[in-house]
């Protein structure tokens, strides 16, 4: 008999397999979840166990030494992450102006109709893959850039360094323009979201003071939203220091260091994506996976707190509209 | 536990006893719901305090009472449905046919085939048919029988008074049909696993006057075979169609009585004011 | 002095007509800016198209790679191995990211959740280059040989945090009250989350796979040093596997012009699996879920 005095049902004997099922379900659900936390780990050790060798030949002075020389088993990490940083931030001072602004064109002013197909386009941008940037950079872009823009340049800016001395197409400025076009679509759509939870109350306030529509803008808009632009900007760094096919594909992959934009230049993860098969040391192996390391750990700050400031600036407004 | 501590459950009274009115004062009501000094707390929230009542089986109990007064929450209670929200804590005692249901080792789900439910707004799963949605509790309970199922079938969905409606195209999505008859999908749904008591949270509140109507009607016939238990802030309907109502006024109940007796002459003062509809 | 900062506070015509034209200067500024961020595509379009379309044969979809400096054969290995990589990506990305998004949205208190998701959101953006380097350090010096395999681990332990947030976030969507009335019929819980939950959110579940498949379909980095590429068909999984993307690249950097020629060739092949994925998605998530 069962509880409630009823013969014993067979749905009462699958309750008992059932609850043997919900408890193996729940645990195969917390496994998954706890994946995540075991994958952060295992990329964390795998790099690590890769590169002690050279961690422990180089110590430190590996992150500062310029010099990368294979054949003398000698290495250094200081040309890569110079040109990860620069080709980066080439690519931030191009995109972020203009991913807010289209941003701004999308929230605050696009008519409806115009709207959706620009942010289609968007989207269908961030869709296309890093190696066709590449395809098109080698063959389309970098002709363009060696035949007109650079000698533009060169000739109306020369007086700077940057863009001074020989002009080969292949070129930090190149790669930065081609990462500045991929991180693109994350910096506008995350800023656009950002946008779009501005309160109305605070641009209709500024209206109310006889604002002209881009007064709106800058009081109402940009001062409220201007921690999470600063997010969406860090969080699209993030995207461009790791970069890898295009870059590889149109920077000149040369360690060098120079002051000139025009110059070819190297990054660390276009340097694993060329070398890591033909590493024939097992130190030089082991500097390439201490690049990866460098580059994980670098990208890892940096999306911390791009999350972080993101999350923060959601939590803030999401209550208020 | 004691053979006879249990009651028979009978498949039903005779027709012709059960739809006659139950006299007021009537005492022979055997005991469904036995609950007594039940409090319960969410978190460190009480929204029940004591409540010691006695639900009788084959009967309408309709509660009433103010919002946020504990209707849903003892409702909930009936089916341990309220356990699915982490940090509610309960106390006291709380027994069907004179078995605890918060007996440690009953698990709930077990107790919620017993105590079946439906909603204040009408759920049929969206991705079902109309016989997918009526068949999804016995069939996730394990039940296979094709001849089985086409019995529970026909039978529930007469039982809520919509097969003549829906018996053409079983296999259209639930959510295709209209709002009243989405409920009584519902109510079929619900007694398709064969449960000795239904319960009902404002049933009703998202239905027209017409739709409202059917369900009442369906209440007086599912008396017949089952207790009723229904949670109403119409007054009119729980003196339409309970035999007993219960009001609970800030998570106590207050009084409970024959619904003709509480309506016409309830015995606390608060009662009073609440049905003549000077509260609050 | 008062009367002065008075003067001063109301602006003039002359300074209302500046603000109306700096106004209308900034705003024609931003449409330029959208049209600027739009044009990349269309040109990348249009010259997959002029490029990659004359180099489209029969040929292309049915032959093995041509040995260095011979003309003609195509890309047919290739694409099958995308295919094989993406299924093997599916089989760990799609179980491992359903689950968890079965966690968060069902069992996970708000403490563990916010960790998981934070670092869900994290490894997303980790390089993924990294991610091959890993496995194959992880699969492929163990094993001492190129795979497939290593190649579609790569792909699906990238897809795993993708499919788990948008699992979530969808799971998410389905009204409480479907899950109520599951219980209430004493229906066990994995039941109702299997047949009832998810079932109700299968498209935006199906959806969220195919963006990451999708997303992962163009991925080079990752394969380099785990699928590694292969002038001929693949036997066997644990042997080197082509795929389109790492024929692109191997053909874009080459000297040969009719390499090149294929390359945009494949590229125009891989850019239209991943546009007509998108499509699909996006006629996917026109009909939203009920609710
Ligand atoms: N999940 C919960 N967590 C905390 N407090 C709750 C929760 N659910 C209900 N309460 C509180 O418990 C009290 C009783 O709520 P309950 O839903 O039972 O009221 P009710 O009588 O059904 O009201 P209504 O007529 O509006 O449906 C209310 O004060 C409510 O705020
Ligand atoms: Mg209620």
């Amino acid at each position: 008999m069962d509880p409630l005095g009823r013969p014993r049902s067979p749905a009462s004997q699958a309750a008992r397999g059932s609850r043997w099922a919900d408890r193996n379900f729940y645990l195969l659900a917390l496994l998954a979840a706890l994946t995540i936390l075991g994958l952060i780990a295992l990329v964390g050790w795998e790099l690590y166990r890769g590169c002690h060798l050279a961690l422990a030949k180089f110590g430190p002075a590996f992150l500062a030494n310029s010099s990368w020389d294979p054949v003398s088993d000698v290495y250094g990490a200081l040309p890569f992450i110079f040109g990860t940083l620069v080709s980066s931030l080439i690519a931030l001072i191009i995109a972020v102006p203009l991913g807010v602004a289209t941003a701004l064109f999308l929230t605050e002013m696009a008519p409806q109709a115009i709207r959706q197909p620009v942010i289609t386009v968007i989207e269908m941008l961030a869709a296309v893959p890093s190696v066709i940037f590449g395809l098109w950079g080698i063959f389309v872009l970098i002709p363009w850039l060696r035949d007109h823009l650079f000698p533009w340049l060169h000739s109306t800016l020369g007086f700077l360094p940057f863009f001074s001395g020989p002009i080969y197409g292949v070129s930090m400025l190149a790669g930065g323009i081609i990462v500045a076009i991929m991180i693109l679509p994350i910096i506008t759509s995350v800023s656009r979201e950002i946008i779009r939870s501005v309160p109305n109350l605070q641009r209709e306030a500024a209206y109310a003071l006889g604002s002209t529509h881009w007064e709106v803008i800058r009081i109402a808009v940009l001062s409220y939203a201007h921690r999470g632009i600063f997010g969406a900007a860090v969080l699209g760094l993030g995207r461009a220091l790791g970069e890898t096919m295009a870059v590889t594909m149109v920077i000149g992959n040369r360690p060098e260091i120079s002051a000139s934009l025009f110059a070819p230049g190297y990054t660390l993860a276009s340097v694993i994506a060329n070398e890591f098969t033909e590493a024939t040391s097992d130190l030089y192996l082991s500097a390439l996976f201490e690049l990866g390391l460098v580059l994980l750990g670098i990208t890892l700050i940096v999306n911390v707190i791009a999350q972080l400031m993101l999350r923060t600036f959601s939590g803030s407004s999401t209550g208020k509209t | 536990m004691p053979e006879n501590s249990t009651l028979p459950i009978e498949s039903g009274p005779a027709p012709a006893e059960a739809i006659k009115p139950q006299s007021p004062g009537q005492t022979a009501d055997a005991p469904a719901f036995d609950v007594s000094n039940f409090s319960l707390w969410y978190g460190t929230r009480q929204a029940l305090h004591d409540v010691t009542i006695q639900i009788s089986k084959n009967r309408v109990t309709a509660i009433i009472g103010p919002s946020g007064c504990g209707k849903s929450t003892f409702l909930r209670a009936l089916n341990r449905m309220h356990e699915v929200m982490p940090g509610t804590r309960m106390q006291g005692s709380l027994k069907l046919f004179g078995e605890d249901l918060y007996r440690p080792g009953l698990d709930a789900a077990e107790v919620r085939r017993r105590v079946g439910m439906v909603f204040q707004k009408s759920n049929p799963f969206p991705t079902m048919s109309i016989r997918e949605n009526v068949l999804v509790g016995l069939k996730l309970n394990g039940i296979r029988d094709r001849a089985l199922l086409q019995e529970r079938l026909e039978g529930s969905l007469r039982m809520s008074a919509l097969w003549d409606e829906v018996k053409d195209h079983l296999n259209r999505p639930g959510v295709s049909l209209s709002g009243g008859q989405q409920q009584r999908l519902c109510i079929a749904r619900a007694l398709a696993v064969e449960p000795d008591v239904l319960l009902m949270d404002e049933p009703c509140s998202a239905l027209d006057p017409l739709a409202t109507a059917r369900i009442e009607e369906l209440i007086q016939q599912l008396r017949l075979r089952y207790t009723v238990v229904i949670v109403t802030h119409n007054m009119q309907q729980a003196a339409r169609c309970s035999d007993r109502t219960a009001f609970f006024y800030l998570g106590r109940l207050i009084e409970y009585a024959d619904t003709r007796v509480l309506f016409t002459s309830p015995a606390n003062p608060q009662t009073e004011a609440y049905v003549s509809g000077r509260f609050g | 002095m008062s009367a002065d900062s008075y003067n001063q506070a109301r602006p003039s015509i002359s300074q209302q007509a500046r603000r109306r034209w700096v106004s209308r200067i900034v705003t024609a500024l931003m449409g330029l800016s959208a049209l600027l961020v739009m044009t990349p595509l269309f040109l990348v379009l249009y010259f997959l198209i002029r490029e990659g379309a004359s180099a489209l044969d029969w040929h292309f979809f049915t032959q093995l790679p041509k040995p260095t400096g011979e003309v003609g054969g195509g890309m047919a290995n290739a694409i099958v191995g995308t295919l094989v990589l993406l299924g093997m990506a599916a089989a760990i990305g799609v179980p491992i990211g359903v689950m968890g998004g079965v966690y968060l949205a069902e069992y996970g208190g708000e403490r563990t959740n916010d960790v998981i998701r934070f670092t869900a959101d994290v490894l997303n953006g980790i390089p993924s280059i990294v991610w091959g380097m890993v496995v194959y350090a992880m699969l492929v010096v163990p094993f001492k040989t190129f795979s497939a395999y290593a190649g579609g681990v790569a792909l699906g332990l990238m897809m795993v945090p993708m499919v788990m947030r948008t699992t979530e976030e969808v799971m998410l969507l389905v009204p409480q009250s479907y899950r109520e009335a599951g219980l209430a019929l004493g229906i066990a819980r994995w039941k109702i989350i299997t047949v009832i939950v998810i079932r109700t959110a299968m498209r935006g579940i199906v959806t969220g796979v195919l963006i990451a498949l999708a997303r992962v379909a163009g991925e080079t980095a990752p394969l380099l040093f785990t699928a590694l590429g292969n002038n001929f068909w693949s036997h066997n999984l644990s042997e080197p596997i082509s795929a389109l993307p790492l024929q692109i690249f191997s053909y874009a950097i080459s000297p040969y012009d009719d390499w090149h020629r294929q390359a945009w060739a494949g590229a125009l092949v891989l850019m239209l699996l991943i546009l007509v994925t998108n499509l699909v998605v996006r006629m996917l998530s026109r009909g939203r879920p009920q609710s």
